[in-house]
């Protein structure tokens, strides 16, 4: 089964993030690396490294979809990549959707049997996918 | 030039400890508020291993990888990522110039001077691929831009290493005072939009700061 990788800036924040994955996909196997090495908030590149591990180790050979918060993870995240051996590095797609939104909607997906790149398209779906009806305001107007 | 390399290390943390409280006041007008303790953290830690000899002492190019590799682990963030980069490519850099030496043969081995202008080269590159940015956003670049072509150019007019390093330190601190006007548009600070027009740029102030020691080392001889 594809993997989840979720990767940023705070530990607590990905780690509830994964408990509300758990509730809608329980089986899916999700990774996380938030934080500095020295418990701060910011990105490693060494940790997510070890995540993108995990993400592939539990994936068996499905590959994984990684999910960042902030723009500033996506170099952290390049220099881990770079890290990965050529084969490991092809089983890895990131998506450029919202974390939260993406990475739920992503692994129902995943739960569902899909490949990696239909998880990958899941999660950034969730970029253009309107989360108020288009009459919301109007209708708190009323 | 490996004494020079390492000598810079040791000032340039030293700096950052002094400038640790100033970067992250500058970082909290227009970013997360971290930069200096942050970079703080991973000089000590970048001294400690040299100390130790984790890090090792020579040859320069090990020197600036096994460097480049403990920003990258320790400072955390985007700065770890940039100057860890900046670091372990400019001693890639010079590893494939000490390859091309074994290849051909060629001695004497390249002046200071020029293997400096590699390496100088090659960590300024690396930031602007890494950040995907070019002068005028508001970064590193904007200290380390100027820095790079005033070395370069000090160097061809005939000025000595030291010259050379004291006109980039200028060009840095130049570029940096130079970012206060400008608008973020890379990294945290452009989430402020016009209001990080008017604020000192972190990144640009923590790069000038890197090149004075450096510019400080090589006058000390």
């Amino acid at each position: 089964m594809v993997s989840l990788v979720l990767i940023g800036h705070s530990s607590a924040l990905l780690h509830a993030l994964r408990a509300m994955i758990a509730q809608a996909a329980p089986a899916v196997p999700v990774a996380t690396a938030g934080g500095t090495a020295a418990g701060n908030l910011g990105t490693s590149s060494p940790a997510f490294l070890d995540a993108l591990r995990a993400g592939l180790a539990a994936s068996g050979g499905d590959g994984v979809v990684v999910l960042f918060d902030l723009g500033s993870a996506a170099m952290a995240l390049e220099m881990a990549v770079e890290e990965l051996s050529p084969a490991d590095r092809a089983l890895v797609a990131v998506s450029d959707g919202p974390l939260v939104e993406g990475a739920v909607r992503a692994s129902v997906e995943a739960a569902g049997g899909a490949a990696r790149l239909q998880v990958l398209a899941a999660a950034d779906a969730e970029r253009r996918t309107a989360k108020l009806p288009p009459d919301w305001l109007a209708s708190l107007d009323a | 030039m490996d004494e020079l390399l390492v000598r810079w290390l040791r000032l340039a943390a030293a700096r950052v400890g002094e400038a640790r409280e100033h970067l992250t006041d500058l970082d909290a007008a227009i970013g997360d508020g971290d930069h200096g303790i942050n970079l703080d953290r991973g000089f000590r830690e970048l001294v400690h291993r040299l100390d130790t000899g984790a890090c090792p002492a020579d040859p320069p190019s090990r020197v600036l990888e096994a460097a480049g590799r403990t920003l990258i682990s320790t400072v955390g963030g985007a700065s770890g990522a940039l100057y860890g980069r900046a670091l372990g490519r400019a001693g890639a850099a010079l590893a494939v110039a000490d390859g091309v030496l074994v290849a051909t043969g060629d001695d004497p081995r390249p002046s200071r001077e020029a293997r400096a202008s590699l390496a100088f080269a090659a960590a300024v590159d690396a930031v602007a691929a890494l950040g995907r940015a070019t002068p005028g956003e508001k970064t590193m670049l904007d200290a380390l831009v100027p820095a790079r072509a005033a070395f370069a150019v000090a160097l061809a007019s005939g000025a000595t290493f030291a010259d050379a390093a004291a006109r980039a330190a200028d060009a840095a601190e130049d570029g940096a005072r130079a970012t206060i006007p400008l608008l973020a548009t890379k990294g945290r600070a452009s989430y402020l939009g016009e209001r990080s027009i008017g604020h000192l740029d972190p990144g640009a102030t923590s790069s000038a700061l890197l090149l004075r020691a450096l510019a400080d080392s090589v006058a000390d001889v």
